[in-house]
């Protein structure tokens, strides 16, 4: 089916507005049509997941072929920030990046300031940048950050892969499809839990469970039985979970979010049966990141970058102590609360204690497996069901446990 | 020759032929693959070991993070690429990235489509009908 084009979309189509914006809304054309969308919608932010990891050699040639452009046809057309980056600049030779990927970086980092991008290097700007408000269409491109802001403020944003989000910032809109349009934002599934989760991990763990069963991108699940309000970093570790294990971009939770108030008026006709969930499940999923053994090489706090918090509570745990001389410690947070925590005097008490702690970037989006192989990692530790779903792949062993048991593994020098 | 047919949606790209590689088991390239030797590299991944490059892969849904919309472009500029994606379900991702990587792409078919084809199997994709035809 044909998109519905205005005088602005014609005119970037037919390359009246230079080679950028024609790449951009032909590509954008073709994704929309392949949903459906009748039409474009506009976006007032974009947000941009692009490390080297991802773009490669192919993928920053492209961006630098954008920078080279003159200034009226490269710059974007609406506030535009980034996703962790591939490398930090700052701390890249204590965890031994290669050099090769961090110059990689600094091409791409240059490209998109070219193009106006502000280099946020975040995945929770949701917490730290400029929250949406109920009702705004954006175009967010982290999995993470497209459920947060759907679910939590009802905001509408579908998941906008890095090519997608900047074609999006040149044109200032988005294919109207998905998660965009009243009818898919309704529950399809019940989800009730029986036993609230008591931390990060396991409201991580709850997040995969439910993500586990979703069948498509499009379904949509609804969580009964909160007793608690949960916290936004609760709500962060269980909704980037939820989308990494299953392809979600949407939750409801009943009293909680804002679309929400109550189960009847969030589904079309009657409820579906809901499917329960209790702690037994939960510790299940815990078990199958269970080792036969105690070995641990790295430790990992990232995937979302932490919270100012969450760094807060590390560096309680941490205060004191001194990880072991065979184990690393690696963290990740956002630029802005590196700074606050320098600020604060919790940069210290983590460092002192011989953790990393690294900024703008994440751990599985700075090269994981050369990484792995380069420092010796394999048993990798950490409390974010995110992280442990993804790293599987890069060859390590993930374990799953919450932070304080983390660290103390970490100072043991085994798993504990 | 016989030939069957199974009609999905309209998709992306243009049309292709070659050997089928199937599992009813999902797809990220970030999660799932070890993209510089082009082989399945998640240990749980039930084509774990296997390379796709070249091969029509057949899969039930995309899922995952979002790195899928600037990969399958890099692992194309290699020759590392699949040679098209066959699924139950895309989901945006998958959609951009075949796209911006011109991978051809296929979702939303009659019923399973890891059902209806085999491991090996010769299939002519064609995105522009969302038809695809196997030589049997």
């Amino acid at each position: 089916m044909a998109m519905n084009l205005n005088d602005a979309e014609q005119a970037m189509l037919a390359g009246k507005m230079g080679p950028a914006r024609h790449q951009a809304i032909a590509q954008q054309i073709a994704v929309g049509q392949f949903f459906d969308a009748e039409d474009f919608v506009p976006v007032t932010q974009a947000h941009i997941m692009a490390d080297t990891e991802s773009l490669g050699e192919t993928g920053v040639t492209f961006l630098e072929s954008l920078a080279s452009l003159p200034e009226d046809q490269r710059r974007i057309s609406i506030p535009t920030i980034t996703d962790p980056r591939g490398a930090d600049f700052q701390s890249y030779q204590r965890i031994n990046h290669d050099p090769a990927y961090v110059e990689l970086e600094r091409r791409a980092d240059r490209a998109f300031r070219a193009l106006g991008v502000l280099m946020t290097d975040t995945c929770i700007n949701y917490q730290t940048v400029m929250p949406p408000v109920r009702g705004e269409h954006l175009a967010m491109g982290d999995t993470g950050v497209v459920i947060y802001s759907n679910s939590v403020f009802g905001a509408r944003t579908n998941y906008e892969g890095g090519p997608s989000a900047l074609a999006a910032a040149l044109t200032g809109r988005t294919p109207r499809y998905g998660f965009h349009l009243d009818e898919n934002r309704r529950g399809t599934r019940i989800f009730r839990i029986k036993d609230q989760p008591r931390d990060w991990s396991e409201w991580g763990a709850l997040g995969g469970l439910i993500g586990r069963r979703m069948g498509s991108y499009f379904e949509v699940p609804v969580i009964e039985g909160v007793t608690q309000p949960p916290t936004s970093d609760d709500l962060k570790h269980f909704g980037a979970a939820m989308a990494s294990f299953g392809s979600t971009a949407l939750f409801h939770m009943i009293g909680v979010t804002p679309e929400a108030p109550d189960t009847k008026s969030i589904f079309d006709g009657p409820p579906p049966q809901a499917e329960i969930i209790g702690s037994n499940a939960i510790e299940a999923f815990f078990g199958e990141y269970a080792m036969a053994d105690d070995a641990l090489d790295v430790v990992v706090f990232a995937a979302p970058q932490l919270s100012l918090f969450e760094l807060n509570r590390l560096a309680d745990l941490l205060h004191g102590k001194r990880v072991h001389d065979a184990v690393s410690v690696i963290v990740a947070t956002s630029p802005e609360n590196k700074r606050g925590a320098e600020r604060m005097g919790l940069d210290d008490k983590i460092t002192n204690a011989g953790a990393i702690l690294l900024e703008g970037v994440c751990f599985y989006q700075m090269h994981a497996r050369e990484l792995g192989e380069a420092n010796g990692w394999r048993r990798l530790m950490t409390n974010s069901a995110k992280l442990a779903n993804i790293i599987g792949g890069y060859g390590y062993e993930p374990v799953l446990a919450d932070m304080e048991r983390c660290i103390a593994s970490a100072v043991a020098g085994r798993i504990v | 020759m016989a030939r069957t047919v199974i009609q999905g949606h309209p998709g992306i790209g243009v049309r292709v032929s070659g050997p089928a590689l199937v599992a009813h088991d999902n797809f990220s390239a970030r999660y799932d693959l070890n993209r510089i030797e082009g082989v399945f590299s998640r240990p749980t991944h039930k084509l774990y070991g296997e390379s796709y490059v070249g091969k029509v892969l057949v899969l039930n849904i995309a899922k995952g993070g979002v790195a899928t919309a600037w990969m399958l472009r890099e692992m194309a500029s290699r020759n590392m690429a699949p040679l098209a994606l066959l699924l139950n379900w895309a989901n945006p991702i998958i959609a951009q990235g075949a796209a911006f990587g011109a991978v051809p792409l296929v979702d939303r078919f009659e019923a399973d489509i890891t059902g209806l084809i085999q491991t090996g199997e010769d299939v002519d994709i064609d995105p522009s009908t969302g038809r695809v035809t196997l030589s049997r």
